[in-house]
């Protein structure tokens, strides 16, 4: 059948079985394990005290807080990265690689740096420190620090998933839009839209991920105020130092389900819309 | 498209044609300085306030200095792991078929997806003198939470998915044809690995590697919990500027920031660099 011996492209199969144990190893012991500790410290002492955990007061706050932050951070990033590619993807322009590189910027910063340089500009010591003090408006150990800094870690998100859709897709659909009269917002919304959505939910998904879950950014601007500025990561610790080990795995775990969520929602719309965000995987 | 591109210069066609530009480019500048490069900035002009002088005694000192060191040392080596086990969890993953397969590649993903406290309180927990893999190893002799190896650990978990992710689809793209080339040559399988296909991959090992000790430098959540930040033995750079924030010492939080920031600039231009040296190289 082939000229050359089979084992020349194929592994051993004893070595095939080699990789395939230090594979599966790897990831057991470095993933699942730590996974599974998260839902068993949770119901060590049963589910009602896991479940006592998370519904009270100071639990339910952190929750509150964390939804609310995650609700203003992802759809302006959404917004943004919507606005960047269109420019990026759309258009011609010099500069356009140093603008790419700078919307990715964030990723590649500390989130305790993130956090820092809103401390530097609105904490007490800051730039605007006195003014805003003067003026009786809190950012830094409020909601707004938070917010702030979960959208500098969760920045590039939609805006890396959509710029390389969006250039491969091209610009043939919305000049034809274009010149059949459509307005712009109009061809945003009835051919761009459309045919990014997938990538756009690819997008917000990771963001919101990241958002809901952000901890040394939040924790840098947050004050750990219990029951106020405490977002759920941030409630996890203070639990955890508080050696109330049962509550701060409870409240892990919810936030270990919506990973879970967050990768199984990945995983299908990997699978089941692979063309549609396809340019996202091929760079 | 080419009719245009015929008809109209270059520099005017998507102009004439879409709107928006305007629009979207000055959102997008005026967004990106507002969140990212004036704070980024902010940070940079801090630490000077006491000339170079002040900048260069906070660094060699003793606590910062170390903490440092711990921060990029552990960040390497824990990269260094990665740039092994990725290519195997990788390979493994494009190249055989095996029940579970699946749930393996989706799994992959999880230190992103996953908080790093969570990550941070479920490391610590496993490796504690009294946890499951903690117990075993004390027997054998080996600490590894609260110690520098808890923190090599807890790096080692965050930059996993950064090799795999960048190797992959490379190798899903790799045609199976030059190793069949390289075996009708009579290379052996060693060599046909070792000369054809890891040097394909190397780019994209390199580019994941750097990426994967990016995020570790800078990685705090996960580590904070099972490092037990002993000052100067296993307490993380990172966690030194919140500290010095909560003493009030801005330029001090600051200059290690800058450290951390110059050490991010590098590594997006090494990286650009690469990207320029493998299109070059094609």
């Amino acid at each position: 059948m082939s000229v050359y011996p089979r084992g020349a492209t194929k592994d051993h199969p004893l070595m095939r079985w080699l990789l395939c144990a230090v594979a599966i190893g790897f990831i057991g012991l470095f993933l699942v394990l730590p996974l599974a500790a998260v839902f068993l410290q949770a119901l060590k002492q049963g589910l009602g005290v896991a479940l006592a955990a998370v519904s009270e007061p100071d639990a339910l706050a952190a929750i509150r807080l964390t939804l609310l932050v995650a609700a203003i951070a992802v759809p302006l990033n959404a917004v943004f990265g919507i606005a960047a590619s269109w420019a990026i993807a759309k258009f011609d322009f010099r500069g356009k690689g140093l603008l790419t590189t700078l919307i990715d910027l964030p990723f590649s910063v500390s989130p305790v740096v993130a956090g820092l340089i809103y401390v530097l500009i609105f904490g007490l010591q800051g730039w605007f420190g006195p003014e805003l003090r003067e003026h009786g408006i809190k950012i830094i150990f409020a909601l707004p620090g938070i917010v702030l800094a979960t959208m500098f870690v969760t920045f590039p998100f939609v805006a890396r998933e959509l710029i390389p859709l969006m250039t491969d897709q091209g610009r043939a659909e919305e000049e034809a839009a274009a010149t059949l009269g459509a307005s712009g917002f109009q061809t945003l919304f009835r051919v761009t839209l459309p045919n990014i959505k997938w990538g756009l939910l690819y997008g917000v998904l990771l963001c919101n991920a990241r958002a809901m879950g952000e901890f040394g950014a939040v924790s840098v601007v947050s004050g750990h105020i219990r029951g106020l500025t405490n977002t759920m990561p941030l409630h996890v610790e203070v639990l955890y130092n508080d050696y109330q080990f049962v509550g701060a795995f409870a409240v892990a775990s919810l936030l270990a389900l919506l990973a879970i969520v967050t990768l199984t929602f990945k995983s299908f719309l990997e699978w089941r819309y692979a063309d549609e965000i396809a340019a996202v995987h091929h760079r | 498209m080419s009719l245009s591109a015929t008809f109209l210069p270059r520099k005017n066609r998507s102009r004439r044609v879409l709107p928006g530009f305007g629009l979207s480019m000055g959102f997008t500048v005026f967004y990106l300085s507002v969140i990212v490069l004036i704070p980024l900035a902010a940070l940079v002009i801090r630490p000077w306030s006491a000339g170079f002088d002040g900048f260069w005694r906070v660094v060699v000192d003793h606590r910062v200095f170390a903490a440092l060191r711990l921060s990029f040392g552990a960040a390497a080596i824990a990269a260094g792991i990665n740039a092994i086990c990725g290519p195997i969890v990788a390979w493994v993953l494009i190249r055989y078929r095996f029940p579970g397969k699946r749930l393996l590649d989706a799994l992959v993903d999880l230190p992103f997806a996953l908080p790093t406290a969570v990550a941070g309180i479920a490391l610590s927990a496993l490796y504690a003198p009294n946890g499951w893999l903690g117990e075993p190893l004390s027997h054998l002799g080996i600490k590894v939470a609260y110690t520098p190896l808890g923190v090599v650990v807890a790096l080692t978990f965050i930059g996993l998915p950064f090799v795999v992710r960048t190797i992959q689809p490379v190798l899903a793209d790799l045609s199976e044809q030059a190793e069949e080339a390289a075996a009708t040559l009579g290379a052996t399988r060693l060599q046909t690995i070792s000369r054809v296909v890891l040097p394909m991959l190397l780019p994209s090992l390199i580019t994941g590697t750097a990426l994967a000790f990016a995020r570790a430098v800078g990685e705090y959540g996960s580590v904070i919990f099972i490092a037990g930040n002993l000052p100067a033995i296993s307490e993380i750079a990172p966690l030194l500027i919140i500290i010095k924030l909560e003493q009030y010492d801005y330029a001090g939080a600051a200059t290690i920031g800058v450290i951390m920031l110059a050490a991010s600039f590098v590594i997006i231009l090494a990286l650009n660099l690469l990207q320029y040296w493998a299109a070059a190289r094609r």
